[in-house]
């Protein structure tokens, strides 16, 4: 759909009778009129203080804008949300549930839409039509698994490397590279937690470097698996010791790892977020003698989607919130280095011009990379390889 | 104690408070077991198994979770009972005794997660300690390479939990010493040519010891099965086996939910294993203790003397702790190894005052329910008690212990389950109710000392002078426990406000309290919102605290002589 078909169905929308039914065809006037004074409550990951803010402004946005109340229930871990709806319908709970809308993606999608939990709405979306799914194909396949509309993408995401400048002028560009890097510095690099979603990509970068036949990782993972991933656990074996804590211990998550940089505990972090270290210099929490690195080789993306159960007590007002989380204005902000530096979903060539000055060249300082300097996107492998990744690493971490 | 009628009226409120306790208790053990042995109709497992067990030793890294929640579970229970027990032998009755237990007071209300967030400040390789230290005396540009912090071995967990459980034991030993004749027991011992210290171990400490066996006990379930304090400073790969079964019970995976149960019982096997040990540690020292005391010799001055400097650490620790979560809350940009941050700001606590008031409204209105609730019921009980006799409350305090003696996790993930079924779970009743379990004996047992110790002439006198029950209760008994009703309220409060098992399993993780969000947040979070969020978490008990302290004072200015 293009922009002007876009106007035309808005038009339509408002033109259109506003109907008391709770008919499907009142379209996005009913649905926004049905969402009018309901609260959402939007489970998501609550580690990160800089999306916790982004989120409690989009709260500030749907209230004035739809009279939707937001309530963010800030998780420790996504799988928190999926056990509760999966809980709740398995209790006999088909409606009025606890949750909302899902800050999800790779696993946790494929749970809730494996098991046909999942509300299909994303396609309706007006401001879908907005969205790049030729330029960033992850906005409609998550982890090599069709998304078909039951979540709506919002943020692009890109595996990238931050590392203390002075301490590390010339970073390590591949995973060899690393390891020798770390056996020189020993203690001074780590990973989040493999049960993190940041530690299990930086596993599955590896894997993808390192696998000898990367086309198993697009299929499910299965008797594949064990060849696969065996040059990945033979470089780890000889990584770990070198870690931050002889890889006794890790970081919780990326913001964790954000501390152990600030505070000079370790050389190198990880994001998924191509904005973070303008975005953190920004906020005073890593230093200004940052910089940011990808492999040569490219790095993991993926987007960030947003679901909505099929027991949700608000769906419409869920649905109208990811509409406003897909408009310009929204996008603009979290692309903003200053707020959330996470790259848009949307297709600029499909906005106005006045939309697209929403995007203004951010200030960038010498800890960003150059915008062409952020190499090719590689595909997130199935998500059953995180499964059996995390799984086997527990396993070997613990044993 | 006439009719079969008047008997139960006399038994009523004993039983409704036995009731807020046991249901929730029995019930979430019943839903348990279930799915332990592979009952768990919810997720169509229906026929009993033992496969569950299979998976969950299967687990990498149980064995060690099991032995690590077990180690600093006695660990934690012994060295503050040990803690305790030498300072007050060598401080007993000296003028910094009173003033140590004035000090101890916030650090019991200090909830659980605010300690640890701030000790976590304060040791970590990066923290405030080091930071002081460095570079001048340590040499560190750097903060080192050194796990002080989720170190393997569960010490900072073991240091965690001395810190926060000492300043509890303390307390109860101080309570205990009023109900035992100390100071004739310490003259005769004295006087037999015992040094001071040694006399306290040798003739008060078994008498104290058997009035704080409960509160040690708990002490030792709540070491064992702890999860907040665990997930913020314990190990990681593994934890210890509470945080672990938490995972699986918050896990995607629904099926998970079996091994979590079956993970549960390990847990209460653990910690039955773990009052075993105790209770043969009881017997040992009671041997070794008798030939000690019997031995006559006074030796040992010394070392109980060097010995009692554990207590007074630890409260400057918790101290510090509370002032690195306060300074990280207004710290601006702060980078090791400068002792203090480039400068202070308010912003952050602007900034998250917004998201902070949802979940401060929550943490108030759960507290303040359940501890009303608690305090009716405890009141209602206890009075019953006085007028009837105590056959209105045979075993309630007893039973009432009963939540205390069990790690939380035993019988929460049941709970849950249970609240699921009915459709009560989620909302702040939930919560309330899952607190009321915890906050209900501590209110009760915090009030049953004070009504024991009610001078009973006062009521008696009352009566003479023609006052019914009701007038006396009113008029005599409530104004005399004015201060211990406001203390059983702060009590309440402060152990509400701690909860974060009970809140996540109950309010299906969609009910935020300042406690959730802290524990969330220190996973990897922001200091400055980390401090923020822990300071106004600490907050609110401390300032219940200090309310039920000040309160009686000015109600008493008129009626000086109730001060005694």
């Amino acid at each position: 759909m293009t922009a002007p078909a876009l106007g035309r169905r808005a038009l339509a929308a408002l033109v259109l009778p506003p109907l008391a039914a709770r008919a499907e065809g009142d379209g996005w006037a009913g649905t926004l009129s049905r969402a009018r004074g309901r609260t959402v409550a939007w489970h998501a990951w609550g580690g990160d203080e800089r999306t916790n803010t982004f989120i409690a402004w989009v709260g500030q946005q749907v209230a004035a804008r739809h009279g939707i109340t937001l309530r963010h229930v800030r998780l420790r871990d996504t799988a928190e949300a999926v056990q509760r709806v999966l809980a709740e319908v398995s209790a006999g709970r088909r409606e009025g549930g606890a949750v909302d809308m899902i800050w999800l993606n790779g696993p946790n999608f494929l749970a809730l839409k494996q098991a046909g939990l999942l509300r299909r709405f994303a396609d309706r979306l007006p401001n879908f039509a907005l969205v790049d799914t030729v330029g960033k194909p992850a906005t409609v396949t998550d982890f090599t698994v069709p998304v078909e509309g039951y979540a709506a993408p919002w943020r692009m995401a890109r595996l990238v490397f931050i590392a203390e400048g002075r301490r590390v002028p010339d970073p390590p560009r591949d995973m060899p590279a690393l390891l020798s890097w770390a056996g020189r510095n020993r203690g001074r690099f780590t990973h989040p937690h493999v049960r993190n979603f940041l530690g299990a990509t930086f596993l599955k970068q590896a894997l993808f470097e390192l696998a000898p036949d990367r086309s198993v990782l697009a299929r499910p993972a299965d008797a594949a698996f064990d060849a696969a991933v065996a040059p990945l656990w033979s470089w780890y074996d000889a990584l770990r010791p070198l870690l931050w804590r002889q890889g006794r211990v890790f970081p919780e998550s990326g913001p964790a790892m954000r501390n152990l940089l600030n505070d000079g505990e370790i050389d190198i972090m990880l994001s998924f977020n191509p904005g973070e270290a303008t975005a953190s210099v920004t906020a005073g929490l890593l230093p200004a003698s940052v910089r940011s690195f990808v492999p040569a080789i490219g790095s993991i993306g993926n987007a960030s989607f947003v679901a909505i159960p099929l027991n949700a007590s608000a769906p419409e007002a869920a649905e109208a919130v990811a509409n406003f989380l897909l408009s310009p204005e929204a996008q603009a902000r979290a692309e903003d280095p200053r707020h959330l530096g996470a790259p848009t979903v949307l297709d600029l060539s499909r906005l106005s011009p006045a939309e697209r000055a929403l995007f203004e060249a951010w200030p960038r300082g010498p800890e960003a990379l150059a915008p062409d300097a952020l190499g090719p996107a590689l595909p997130e492998p199935h998500p059953s390889w995180m499964t059996r990744l995390t799984e086997a690493w527990e396993r070997r971490v613990a044993a | 104690m006439g009719t079969p009628r008047r008997r139960l009226s006399a038994a009523l409120p004993a039983l409704a408070a036995a009731g807020a306790i046991a249901l929730p208790v029995l019930g979430g053990l019943v839903g348990t077991l279930l799915p332990a042995f592979g009952v768990l109709p919810a997720i169509g497992a229906e026929a009993p198994s033992l496969e569950q067990w299979r998976r969950l030793f299967a687990e990498p890294g149980i064995g060690r979770a099991a032995l690590l929640s077990l180690s600093t579970g006695l660990a934690a229970t012994a060295l503050s009972l040990l803690s305790v027990a030498l300072f007050c032998a060598a401080a007993h009755g000296s003028r910094g005794f009173a003033r140590v237990q004035a000090l101890a007071l916030p650090v019991l209300a200090t909830p659980h997660a605010a300690l640890a967030i701030g000790l976590l400040f304060l040791i970590a390789p990066s923290g405030l300690l080091l930071r002081l230290l460095s570079p001048w005396a340590t040499g560190f540009d750097l903060p080192p390479d050194i796990a002080t912090v989720n170190d393997g071995l569960g010490l900072a967990l073991l240091l965690g939990l001395v810190v926060k459980e000492t300043p509890y034991l303390l307390l109860m030993t101080l309570a205990a010493l009023n109900q035992v004749p100390a100071a004739q027991l310490l003259a005769v011992a004295t006087s037999l040519g015992q040094p001071r210290p040694v006399a306290w171990l040798k003739a008060v400490f078994p008498l104290v010891y058997r009035q704080i066996r409960l509160p040690v006990f708990a002490v030792l379930a709540y070491s064992v099965g702890t999860v907040d304090v665990a997930l913020i400073l314990g190990p990681s790969a593994p934890p210890t086996l509470a945080p672990l079964l938490l995972r699986w019970a918050t896990s995607p995976d629904l099926s998970l939910l079996l091994p979590a149960s079956a993970g549960a019982l390990l847990l209460l096997g653990v910690a039955l294993a773990a009052a075993g040990v105790w209770i043969a540690g009881e017997r040992a020292a009671a041997t070794v203790g008798r030939a000690w005391a019997a031995g006559g010799r006074g030796i040992g001055a010394a070392a109980i003397r060097a010995g009692a400097a554990l207590l007074p650490l630890s409260l400057l620790l918790a101290y510090c702790a509370l002032a690195a979560v306060a300074l990280w809350s207004v710290a601006g940009p702060w980078r090791f190894p400068d002792a203090l941050p480039e400068r202070l700001q308010g912003g952050t606590w602007a900034a998250q005052a917004p998201a902070l008031a949802g979940p401060a409204v929550n943490s108030l209105v759960v507290a303040l329910v359940a501890t009303g609730i608690a305090l009716v019921l405890a009141v209602a009980a206890l009075e019953a008690r006085a007028r009837h006799g105590p056959a209105a409350l045979p075993w309630l305090l007893r039973l009432s212990a009963l939540p205390l003696l069990l790690p939380q996790a035993g019988f929460l993930l049941g709970l849950q389950a249970a609240l699921l079924a009915l459709g009560l779970e989620g909302g702040v009743a939930a919560v309330a109710l899952a607190h009321l379990v915890f906050v209900m004996p501590y209110v009760l047992l915090s009030l049953s000392d004070a009504y024991a110790a009610l001078d009973p002439r006062l009521p008696r006198v009352a009566a003479c002078l023609g006052a019914s029950p009701a007038r006396v209760f009113l008029a005599v008994k409530l104004p005399l426990l004015l201060r211990p009703l406001l203390v059983a309220a702060a009590v309440g409060i402060a152990v509400s406000i701690a909860q974060y098992l009970p809140t996540l399993l109950a309010g299906g993780g969609r009910l935020a309290t300042l406690t959730t969000e802290a524990v969330t947040l220190a996973a990897g979070g922001d200091r400055r919102v980390l401090g923020v969020v822990a300071v106004a978490q600490a907050a609110i008990p401390l300032l219940a605290f200090a309310a039920a302290l000040l309160l009686p004072a000015a109600v008493w200015r008129r009626r000086a002589g109730l001060r005694a």
